[in-house]
C-alpha cells in the first residue's frame, strides 16, 4: 500500500492490463490499427496512382488529387500511417503499464487531433469536397482523443 | 517444485515484458509487407504511366524528298480521313483547320478557346481536326492525351478536349491527374470504369505515338501547330490573327 507511488518497472509492466484504463488502451490500439489500415491503403493508392479507390465519388477524387495530398512530395497519407502506427505502439505500451508511453500518447493523439481538424477545414472550406477515407481517418482520431478523455475518470 | 514455479513465473514475466514489443514489431512487419505486396501487384500492369511522349524520329529521306515537311504542302486531309480522326464540324466545310495540340500546353488552351469562338461565329464554314502531340516538357501531357483518346472510344473526344483545356490550370499542378480526369469523365457522362481502363490502354498509347510521328513527319515541332487547308499558320495565337488566316483560307477556297 505504502509503495503505490513508487512502483518498480516490472510491477508497472505487469500491473497495466489489469486496470480499467489498461483496457481502454487496448481498445485504442485496436482503433489505431483501423486508422493505420486506412492510411496505408491510401498511401499505396497514391504511390501507384490508383484512383479507382474513389469509385464514382467526385469529391473523393478532388481531395485525393489535390495539392494537399502530398507534403514535400511525400503522400500525406503516409504521415497518417506513421502517426497511427505510433499511436498503436504507444497504446500497446501504455496498456502494458509504461507511464512515459501514456504521456507521449496524449501528445501524439493531440497532434493528430489538430491535424484532423486542419484536414477537415481544407475539405470543407478550401476544396469544397470530402473524401470518405479522410473522414474515416478523422473519425478514428476523434475517437482516440475521446477515449483518452475517458481514461482519467476511470482511474 | 517451488524452484520450477518460480522459474515459470520468471519466464512469464519476461514474456509479458516483451509481448508489447513483439506485437508492435508484428504489426510493423505486416503493414510494410502487405503494403509492399499491394504496391507490387498494382504496379505490374501499368504500362502508360512511364510513357513520356511519342518518339520524334527524324523525317525519312523519302518523306523529305516528297516535301511532306514543308509548310506550303497541303496535307491530304480528305484522303487519309478515317473514323478515328477527331473532327468537329461539317465534313463538307470549305476550310479544314488542323490542330496539333498538347493538353498541358498553355498556348494550346488559349488557341482552343479562340477556336471555339470562331466555330460559333463561322458556324459550318470550317471544321477542326485535332491531332495529339504531347510534349516531353509537360509532365501530364501523355496522360491527358490518353484521357482524351479514352473519351473518344466512347464518342466524347471533344467533350473531354474542352474539359481538359477548361481545367488545364487545375490538373496541370497536381500529381495524380487520374483523379481529375475521372471527374471530367463522369461529368461528361462517360462510363467511368471503362474510361479508366481505356486511358491505360497500350493500343491508345500507340495511336497517340502514331499521331505524334505523323505530325513530326509533317514538320510539326511545337504546339499548337495549326494548318488551314494544309497551310501552316504562322504568328501569335490571337483571335485577330487566327480569324484573318481563316478568312484567307475561305477566300482562297471560293476563288477559282
Amino acid at each position: 500500500m505504502a509503495n503505490n507511488g513508487k512502483k518498480s518497472r516490472s510491477q508497472q509492466v505487469t500491473s497495466g492490463p489489469k486496470r480499467p484504463s489498461g483496457v481502454v488502451y487496448w481498445i485504442m490500439a485496436g482503433i489505431a490499427l483501423l486508422g493505420l489500415a486506412d492510411a496505408t491503403f491510401l498511401t499505396v493508392a497514391h504511390l501507384t496512382g490508383d484512383d479507382a479507390v474513389c469509385g464514382s465519388l467526385v469529391g473523393c477524387s478532388t481531395v485525393l488529387g489535390s495539392r494537399y495530398a502530398t507534403i514535400l512530395g511525400i503522400p500525406t497519407a503516409m504521415f497518417g500511417a506513421l502517426a497511427y502506427f505510433t499511436a498503436f505502439s504507444l497504446a500497446i505500451l501504455a496498456a502494458s503499464g509504461y507511464e512515459w508511453a501514456r504521456r507521449l500518447l496524449v501528445g501524439v493523439v493531440g497532434v493528430m487531433f489538430l491535424a484532423s481538424l486542419y484536414f477537415l477545414y481544407l475539405q470543407a472550406f478550401v476544396l469544397h469536397a470530402f473524401c470518405p477515407f479522410c473522414l474515416f481517418s478523422a473519425a478514428v482520431t476523434f475517437f482516440l482523443a475521446g477515449l483518452l478523455l475517458v481514461i482519467p475518470s476511470r482511474r | 517444485m517451488t524452484k520450477v514455479a518460480a522459474h515459470a513465473n520468471q519466464s512469464l514475466l519476461i514474456m509479458k515484458r516483451f509481448l508489447p514489443f513483439i506485437l508492435i514489431a508484428v504489426v510493423a512487419l505486416l503493414t510494410v509487407g502487405i503494403a509492399t505486396a499491394i504496391y507490387r501487384a498494382k504496379m505490374r500492369p501499368t504500362v502508360v504511366a512511364t510513357a513520356k511522349r511519342p518518339p520524334a524520329p527524324a523525317p525519312s529521306a523519302a518523306a523529305s524528298a516528297a516535301g511532306q515537311a514543308t509548310e506550303a504542302t497541303p496535307a491530304p486531309v480528305e484522303e487519309k480521313e478515317d473514323p478515328s480522326l477527331h473532327v468537329r464540324g461539317p465534313r463538307n466545310a470549305p476550310v479544314t483547320m488542323e490542330v496539333y495540340g498538347d493538353f498541358q500546353c498553355p498556348s494550346c488552351g488559349h488557341a482552343a478557346g479562340i477556336t471555339k469562338e470562331l466555330e460559333a461565329e463561322y458556324h459550318g464554314q470550317f471544321r477542326v481536326i485535332f491531332y495529339e502531340f504531347p510534349l516531353a516538357m509537360h509532365e501530364h501531357a501523355v496522360e491527358a492525351a490518353m484521357a482524351a483518346e479514352a473519351a473518344a472510344v466512347q464518342g466524347k473526344f471533344w467533350e473531354m478536349h474542352d474539359k481538359l483545356y477548361e481545367f488545364q490550370t487545375v490538373w496541370s499542378k497536381v500529381r495524380n491527374v487520374g483523379f481529375f480526369f475521372d471527374n471530367y469523365a463522369e461529368a461528361i457522362g462517360l462510363d467511368v470504369a471503362r474510361f479508366r481502363a481505356d486511358r491505360l490502354s497500350q493500343d491508345l498509347q500507340q495511336g497517340i505515338v502514331a499521331q505524334g510521328e505523323a505530325g513530326t513527319a509533317r514538320g510539326v515541332k511545337n504546339t499548337p501547330t495549326i494548318f488551314f487547308n494544309g497551310t501552316e499558320f504562322r504568328g501569335n495565337f490571337t483571335k485577330e490573327n487566327l480569324e484573318a488566316a481563316l478568312k484567307r483560307a475561305l477566300a482562297e477556297k471560293k476563288a477559282p
